[in-house]
């Protein structure tokens, strides 16, 4: 086969350009992949600080360290940076650098585009960040923004609303591409159902977002027209409603939970694998699961506004289809746990994040449960259990499985292999804080503390002290993960074969390159067997 | 033309970046002038203009490497797999207008009026017991309009009913403008692109009218309440559409005039004639749900 043979053309070198510059300018999908993954690094420890402001305010009851205002502040662009600048970018970025060596494709589809899809995030998070510095502070609404409090931001207002649409842009572009990629540059013979669940996961993500964040979109561009145009969307008076925000915010905001999660349950199924050395259970039910809950997450929204006065039909479908989706995901929690059955396993990090995953993920997921119905829910909204809840399914979900894909791949992308020692030690003291972090959250949720607030009545002073504890260490055990990668970059460390992991050539064409891989791969397309 | 068998991969990239700058330029500037400040406004005006060379940049160098033979079969798949997805996103972008117009029209002015169950009922009772849901209508308060709060709703069957048939015929004038190309027949091809643009700027022009009729005579404007809102959001964006889609019809015009185009390799062509279908379709549904029903 090999369709593509090397009638390779001269006018071009195969090594990167010199300079800085080769990083502005570049269109090379393994270049962009790793500015993703840095700048999302940095996001993570930039809000990953904020977060570190808010728990050391929440340390004691009464007012300490800073102003409410500064703390909502903080509370909002600590969730609009994990979301838009860690997670996202950081899903991206494995995109970039995995999709094309997994199916076996010389570059992304659009490589011009892709460059843009990345040059964007640098000016939206400046357009973001700015708003810390101006009259009345950063949005200090939440980051659902919800009117009529998000119109009484002061000039911070259009300045995060078009950060927004700078974020969407970029995800957009960079979905395009990736459905462009998988549809129209794979090896020939890398069927459909051949492709790593990893790629799988991340086609179902990209339409999600091609769908729902041109409805945000629009969304904040009625923010943007009823505070400074005179329009009447969320305006009662006008015959609007503010209900019909947060309709609009939570049809893109439910979808773009799977679109930080989807990516992570596709990681998970190419790490277990691997350390269990066998291949992935029930790949087929993976697919159809995935999209199960890509079609999902698109009919469950309203969930997240059960205490705002729907009709109870409302109330009553949108319970019924929230439940659904535990289906799917069992699905595929019962898969990974069969995979990792009488398996041949050993406990490298990438494996024990993976693991842990699984574990933590399915907490997540059960208080996920128990939220969706709705009368029940009515006690728990707007509570610490939900804070709880969203944070087991995207710190022990979200961001362990990008640990476990950092660990994973990066002897792969920098051709050394990381210290072992320091991954575990990376990963007891992460698993354990993350766990004091957030598990008495529940309990304090459950007792009445409400989100989004500064100050508290004593009575929960014990668990949000043992809370910001775990929060610190949690923070600083992130300097050992920053510090293991710096290694591996400047080429510390033992070097690393083309299969890295013992048995994984049999799981993954980027097994079977060289480690690092060169410049440019696959410009003659590989076989598939 | 396809000549390489090869992908193309372009090696560097130096239109982005002005892209990010103009983008940011333009959208701080638009910030600032929002918030009052006076640099705003010019900032804006420096941003279009480096978002403008860009896209002149950018376009002008996927032009002269398409001319030249760069792209094979597959990089025109890629090309037509991207240009579909973008246009399905712009769907979205309006789904989210047309859902707030269907929002209102269903719920809000009917449950401020005192239908549905108990949640209807107490709105209309303890806010404005004495509104009655109507539509159009400009809120309890009459937001908007002229003294008094009144307003006319913009009929159906005057100009609109008029733009409709331009929007349609000029569906119609650009595949035949298309089966000129497919046939190697030039005369037809350009004679068809000439009358589409026209007929898509004849459009813009009668929404012109159209807004400043609402404007002067009639009390309607984007602060009339959720009609005016919902009415000026959703025909502005899509006059925003046409007049986009316009000019790339020009461009592509522009090119068939210098043929640059084959019956075989013309994804420019298909391209602007896809965005100005979805154009058309989204009139329809305006037409039906904003100005008819």
């Amino acid at each position: 086969m090999s369709a593509a043979a090397a009638t390779h053309d001269e006018h071009h070198d195969h090594g990167p350009a010199r300079g800085l510059m080769r990083w502005v300018f570049t269109t090379n999908h393994k270049d962009i992949g790793t500015l993703y993954l840095i700048t999302a690094l940095i996001m993570f420890m930039v809000g990953g600080a904020m977060a570190l402001v808010i728990r050391a305010e929440l340390f004691q009851p009464g007012l300490q360290l800073v102003d409410p205002m500064f703390f909502n502040s903080m509370a909002t662009l600590h969730a609009l940076i994990m979301i838009f600048g860690g997670v996202m970018p950081a899903f991206t970025g494995l995109a970039n650098w995995m999709i094309p060596i997994m199916i076996g494709a010389p570059d992304m589809a659009l490589p011009r585009l892709n460059n843009w899809s990345f040059w964007l995030l640098p000016f939206g998070f400046v357009l973001l960040a700015s708003t810390l510095f101006m009259e009345g502070g950063g949005p200090a609404a939440g980051w659902t923004m919800y009117p009529p409090l998000v119109l009484q931001t002061g000039a911070a207002l259009p300045f995060t609303i078009f950060s927004i649409h700078i974020l969407g842009i970029s995800s957009i572009l960079a979905s395009i591409n990736i459905i462009v990629t998988v549809f129209n540059m794979r090896a020939p013979g890398m069927s459909l159902m051949k492709l790593p669940l990893f790629v799988w996961t991340w086609i179902i993500t990209a339409f999600l977002m091609i769908a729902i964040m041109p409805v945000l979109a629009g969304t904040v561009t009625m923010l943007l027209t009823d505070k400074f145009f005179g329009t009447s969307f969320f305006n009662a008076a006008g015959g609007g409603d503010p209900v019909l925000y947060q309709h609009l915010f939570w049809f893109f905001g439910h979808p773009e939970v799977y679109v930080l999660i989807l990516p992570s349950f596709g990681v998970i199924s190419q790490v277990i694998p691997t350390f269990a050395r066998k291949p992935l259970f029930g790949y087929s039910s993976m697919v159809y699961a995935t999209a199960s809950i890509g079609f999902l997450s698109f009919i469950v929204w309203a969930h997240h506004q059960y205490t705002v006065g729907m009709p109870i039909e409302g109330e009553l479908f949108f319970t019924y289809a929230t439940m659904l989706i535990a289906v799917p995901t069992g699905v595929k929690v019962f898969n990974w746990v069969s995979t990792m059955w009488k398996g041949a396993m050993t406990f490298e990090t990438p494996m024990l994040f993976a693991i842990a995953f699984v574990v933590l993920f399915t907490m997540g997921g059960f208080t996920g449960l128990m939220m969706s119905i709705s009368p029940a829910d009515l006690q728990y909204h707007d509570t610490y259990f939900i804070v709880a809840h969203f944070h087991y399914v995207l710190v022990p979900g979200a961001v362990f499985a990008l640990f476990a894909a950092t660990y994973y791949w990066l002897p792969k992308w920098t051709g050394r292999m990381y210290d072992e020692r320091l991954g575990q030690l990376h990963f007891w003291l992460t698993a354990i804080s993350v766990n004091v972090t957030f598990f008495p959250q529940h309990f304090l949720g459950l007792a009445g503390m409400p989100r989004r607030i500064a100050d508290y009545a004593v009575q929960f002073a014990e668990f949000n002290a043992w809370s910001t504890v775990g929060a610190f260490v949690f923070g600083f055990a992130q300097l050992i993960f920053v510090y293991v990668i710096i290694k591996a970059i400047r080429g510390e460390g033992e070097k690393a074969n083309d299969e890295v992991w013992e048995g994984a050539r049999e799981h993954g064409l980027e097994w079977t390159l060289p480690s690092p891989p060169p410049y440019h791969t696959w410009e003659t397309a590989p076989e598939i067997h | 033309m396809a000549t390489k068998t090869a992908y193309y991969l372009p090696h560097k990239a130096s239109h982005p970046i002005f892209g990010s700058i103009g983008l940011f330029t333009l959208l701080a500037g638009f910030s600032n002038y929002l918030n009052g400040s006076p640099a705003g406004a010019t900032m804006m005006w420096v941003g279009a203009a480096i978002l403008i060379y860009m896209l002149f940049g950018w376009f002008g160098t996927v032009i002269r490497e398409s001319v030249a033979g760069e792209y094979n079969d597959q990089v025109d798949a890629s090309f037509r797999m991207g240009m579909i997805w973008f246009i399905a996103s712009e769907v979205f972008f309006f789904a989210a207008f047309f859902g707030a117009l269907h929002y209102a029209r269903m719920y809000s002015v009917p449950w401020l009026g005192g239908e549905g169950s108990a949640l209807g009922v107490e709105t209309h009772q303890y806010l404005w017991n004495t509104f009655e849901s109507v539509w159009p209508t400009n809120g309890p308060a009459h937001i908007g309009g002229k003294e008094g709060g009144h307003f006319e709703a913009m009929s159906a069957w005057g100009i609109p009913a008029i733009n409709t048939l331009i929007l349609l015929s000029s569906g119609g004038t650009v595949t035949w403008a298309h089966w000129g190309l497919l046939a190697g027949n030039r005369g037809q091809l350009i004679k068809g692109l000439i009358v589409t643009v026209a007929l898509g700027l004849l459009f813009v022009a009668l929404q012109a009218f159209e807004y400043h009729e609402a404007y002067t005579e009639m009390g309607l404007t984007l602060g009339t309440g959720i009609y005016g809102s919902t009415f000026f959001m959703l025909t502005g964006f899509h006059g925003l559409h046409v007049t986009i889609g316009a000019i790339i019809l020009a461009v592509v015009l522009l090119r068939s005039l210098k043929g640059h185009f084959s019956p075989e390799h013309h994804f420019a062509f298909e391209a602007a004639a896809w965005y100005w279908h979805f154009v058309d379709v989204v009139w329809l549904g305006l037409f039906i749900f904003v100005y008819w029903l």
